[in-house]
């Protein structure tokens, strides 16, 4: 019973690092805190479902149309409410609340569209198998989602730490400035940022609608708070921090509605980050991002 | 090769430049000398599209390149050094080299150019896997000058090589100017360190307040009572 819990938490919380993986990174790179991640996170799952039921497409197509609904979704975000405040050299602070408002706007239009209705998949987007192994029941379902994040984690990390567009979206994470004399064309980095962390969100989001059976427009607000907790909880722009941060999230609260209470989760789950802060304000992997934040002056 | 004419720049509201030209010929260092606020730094700045320019027109072998954007001035050519140095501190020495390649856009660069950095400043092959951050504030500035160099600039700025290192290590980097100008680069120098601006360079210009007030022959600047009064820090007879 208890490694079947610990098998959920671990599926739940790794979409949850999936979705913290985008937040992060716009963090990370344009210090900007992404207010509107969540709907991004929900305009993927519709772009996937509605592809499932007005297509009728597969699994893996569906997954794709997420990722590029949410890449399109987050790079329109980019030009619209942040590429006008990085013109002007705006404060951090005022990307925020462009933020907010975007969200809000992106938020109406899907409740609008939906009539506010809770929408489901249909049962049969992906094969009801089922593997015993040693008494624990593991889905197929299951399995592809942890693939799904392994893949996607794997080809982040390999994208910016092995490639050359990986080199310069570091290079301008730590100033955009010195990128421009290097001849680093931020706008083409930029592009690149806002479409990864939408496609991030997308994936996540049709993954996370077909756990849960449920796609609505709200779906992504209850995300957004949790995934505040898992980028202070692993440390404010560190990529494994994100990851080991969802799992842990996603454990925790699939432990407390199993054992305790539904109720308690969102609690624990804060009682945890409150925790964790007293031992390492910096969070769990916060040293690295510390560096660069002194770098960037 | 790099002609600047009538350069205005206007920092709210403020006249940083005021119609600023020079020329820099082919193959030579050019040093641009001149107090704190005098616009040596806003002139670079301009002349790489950081800043933008209110008025005058930039001009590198011919074609007009201000008001192009930043990162395709640099493509283009002309590439600067800034200052203070400005390594990407959380990437490897090497890391910052390849960088530096991204400047070099159409010209295209090869093996030879990282080559032709280590041979000049053997310190980043051996710190080639280090972090740039950790490196002291000469091997950055030797790093700034190596990355400059992966993208094959036809002229390179300089903007305060010398602020902030010890004599010895000063030395050792203009050594290396020196020896990457004999080998046919064009180099404008920004210096607060005038006098050894004046010793590098063929030719030079006084900058004060935005307006460039001498301008020739750097050894005939330097014997100019003037300034020498100004700029060397040493009493002249009247």
């Amino acid at each position: 019973m208890l490694m079947q819990q610990l098998l959920n938490g671990i599926v739940v919380g790794s979409v949850y690092g999936l979705f913290a993986l985008g937040f992060t990174l716009i963090f990370g790179v344009n210090h900007i805190m992404n207010m509107a991640h969540g709907t991004i996170f929900m305009w993927g799952a519709f772009a996937g479902l509605y592809a499932v039921t007005l297509f009728d497409v597969p699994f893996p197509v569906a997954v794709l149309i997420g990722a590029l609904g949410g890449g399109l979704v987050s790079v329109i975000l980019d030009w619209t409410a942040f590429r006008p405040l990085r013109k002007q050299g705006a404060p951090e602070f005022s990307s925020i609340v462009s933020s907010i408002g975007a969200s809000l706007i992106l938020l109406s239009l899907a409740q609008q569209l939906t009539a506010t209705r809770v929408m489901r998949f249909p049962f049969d987007i992906f094969p009801i198998v089922a593997f015993n192994f040693f008494g624990l029941r593991i889905q197929l379902l299951q399995l592809v989602i942890i693939a799904i994040v392994v893949l996607m984690v794997v080809g982040l990390l390999y994208y910016l730490y092995r490639t050359s567009f990986g080199r310069q979206i570091r290079a301008v994470a730590v100033s955009e400035h010195t990128s421009k004399l290097l001849g680093i064309n931020p706008t083409a980095i930029n592009f690149q940022v806002f479409f990864i962390s939408g496609a991030l969100a997308g994936i996540a989001g049709v993954l996370i609608g077909i756990v849960f059976n449920s796609v609505h427009f709200m779906m992504g607000e209850p995300l957004l708070l949790r995934a505040f907790v898992v980028i202070i909880l692993g440390g404010l722009g560190s990529i494994p921090g994100a990851l080991i941060a969802g799992l842990l999230i996603g454990i925790i609260q699939t432990l407390t509605v199993a054992y305790l209470s539904a109720g308690l989760a969102d609690a624990l789950v804060f009682s945890t980050l409150f925790l964790v802060l007293l031992v390492r304000p910096t969070g769990l992997f916060g040293g690295a991002s510390a560096v660069a934040r002194v770098t960037r002056r | 090769m790099l002609t600047i004419e009538n350069l205005s720049v206007s920092y709210k509201g403020i006249r940083a430049l005021r119609g600023a030209s020079l020329q820099v010929k082919k193959g030579e260092i050019f040093a641009l000398i001149g107090p704190n606020g005098a616009g040596k730094s806003t002139l670079l700045n301009a002349a790489s599209g950081i800043v933008p320019i209110a008025q005058g027109r930039i001009q590198l072998e011919g074609e007009v390149i201000s008001g192009r954007a930043a990162h395709l001035i640099a493509r283009s050519g002309l590439i600067q050094v800034p200052e203070g140095r400005r390594v990407i501190g959380p990437l490897t020495v090497a890391e910052n080299l390849q960088l530096g390649r991204q400047a070099s856009g159409v010209r295209g660069s090869d093996a030879s150019d990282l080559d032709q950095v280590h041979s000049l400043f053997p310190i980043l092959a051996e710190r080639r896997n280090q972090l740039a951050g950790l490196l002291s504030g000469g091997q950055q500035q030797m790093l700034a000058i190596g990355r400059a160099l992966m993208g094959r600039p036809r002229v390179l700025l300089l903007d305060e090589p010398s602020l902030g290192l010890a004599p010895v290590i000063i030395r050792e980097v203009f050594d290396a100017l020196i020896r990457l100008n004999k080998e046919g680069l064009t180099i404008l120098l920004v210096e607060q360190n005038a006098r050894l601006a004046l010793e590098t360079a063929a030719n030079a210009a006084v900058i004060e307040q935005g307006r460039i007030v001498h301008q020739g022959e750097a050894s005939a600047l330097a014997n100019d009572p003037v300034v020498a009064d100004h700029y060397f820090g040493r009493a002249t007879a009247a």
